[in-house]
């Protein structure tokens, strides 16, 4: 649900991290904090328990440059991966724009992966929103893991598992070196944007 | 993709006036219209206070919405009074319509019970203006 504000001639997009717990969305979000401090105009805000696990959600606003003469904020957040905390999950949902699936490579995860694109495609239903409709990008993180001997899902089979389907844009990423975590972005940004140009001629 | 309501920048300035008149010139620090998605509508304040406003919107709109399925568990259709007290500033929310919240933010200058009447007028008249 996005918003144009005519009189500072600003726009306020929301894009939202979604994936299972520990899939690495809150480490996106760090790292695009530190990669892109200039056109970041905030602290990071994040809701955690110990542990570091998000409780609540990360936010993070980050200033994209002008578009048709308005000048476009995009809020990034996170929701909390952990399958208790639905009820918060689904009020970090409300008015989103744009999403990002973080799925996890590891072996050990398949099956969560697809329990939480399930949970997402719910999640949107309550508020009448389609996931075949909502721009949508699919990372499969933690790629790096395969360097240390630990064994991860290969590329087809979570593009057979949770992207049949939806046949949305991917891309295979490490948060923690950065790969593909700049790219994730700019490519949901874009969709996101996209379908916001005609709305500002 | 789908839109809050869409204001004019007409629209925009009446509310902001409305803000300035009943809130920020009696002494309230800063006000935020805002959705429930996080949006920041209109935020006004006194000069004197730069708060991260869009961190505070993200967070009051959490906040508000966690409220509110807590109400919904009990079998209350909402809390009617929602207030955060502190040592020198307190926030007060209230919910203007349907998925729309205005935010203020005020210190010990100003009271409460004055504060709720005049939050309420404001509400008001911004609502004849949506
Ligand atoms: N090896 C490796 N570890 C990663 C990667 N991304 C995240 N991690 C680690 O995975 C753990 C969980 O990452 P988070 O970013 O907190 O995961 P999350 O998805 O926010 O988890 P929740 O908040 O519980 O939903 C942390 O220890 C990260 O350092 C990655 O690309 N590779
Ligand atoms: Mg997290």
């Amino acid at each position: 649900m996005a918003l144009i504000n005519p009189k500072k001639r600003e726009v306020q997009v929301k894009v939202v991290y979604y994936g299972p717990g520990r899939g690495g969305k809150t480490t996106n979000l760090e790292y695009v904090n530190q990669k892109f401090r200039k056109r970041i105009l905030n602290e990071m805000v994040t809701v955690k328990t110990y542990g570091d696990r998000t409780l609540f959600f990360d936010f993070l606003p980050i200033d994209i440059g002008k578009i048709k003469g308005h000048s476009i904020k995009i809020q990034l957040y996170t929701v909390p991966g952990q399958v208790k905390y639905n009820a918060t999950r689904r009020l970090v949902l409300r008015g989103v724009d744009g999403i990002v699936f973080v799925a996890d490579s590891m072996d050990l995860r398949r099956e969560m992966n697809i329990r939480s694109l399930q949970n997402l495609k719910e999640n949107l239903e309550t508020f009448n929103k389609n996931i075949f409709h909502i721009p949508l990008v699919m990372q499969y993180n933690k790629r790096d893991l395969a360097d240390e001997g630990i064994p991860i899902l290969p590329m087809e089979t979570m593009q057979k598992d949770l992207n049949s389907r939806l046949r949305a844009p991917f891309f295979p990423a490490s948060a923690v070196s950065g790969d593909n975590v700049a790219a994730t972005m700019k490519k949901i940004i874009a969709l996101t944007v996209g379908s916001l140009r005609k709305k500002l001629e | 993709m789908d839109f809050t309501i869409d204001f004019t920048k007409e629209q925009i300035e009446s509310i902001e006036d409305i803000l300035q008149d009943e809130l920020i010139d009696l002494g309230v620090q800063s006000v935020i219209l805002m959705d429930l998605a996080g949006n920041v509508i209109v935020n006004l304040d006194s000069g004197d206070s730069s708060h991260d406003v869009f961190s505070l919107a993200a967070l009051a709109a959490g906040n508000y919405g966690a409220v509110s399925a807590m109400a919904n568990i009990i079998g209350e259709q909402e809390f009617s009074l929602l207030f955060h007290k502190g040592e020198e500033e307190s926030i007060h929310f209230s919910k203007v319509v349907e998925d729309l919240l205005l935010l203020t933010i005020f210190n010990k200058n100003v009271s409460l019970g004055f504060l709720r009447l005049k939050v309420a007028e404001a509400i008001k008249r911004i609502q004849m203006l949506i």
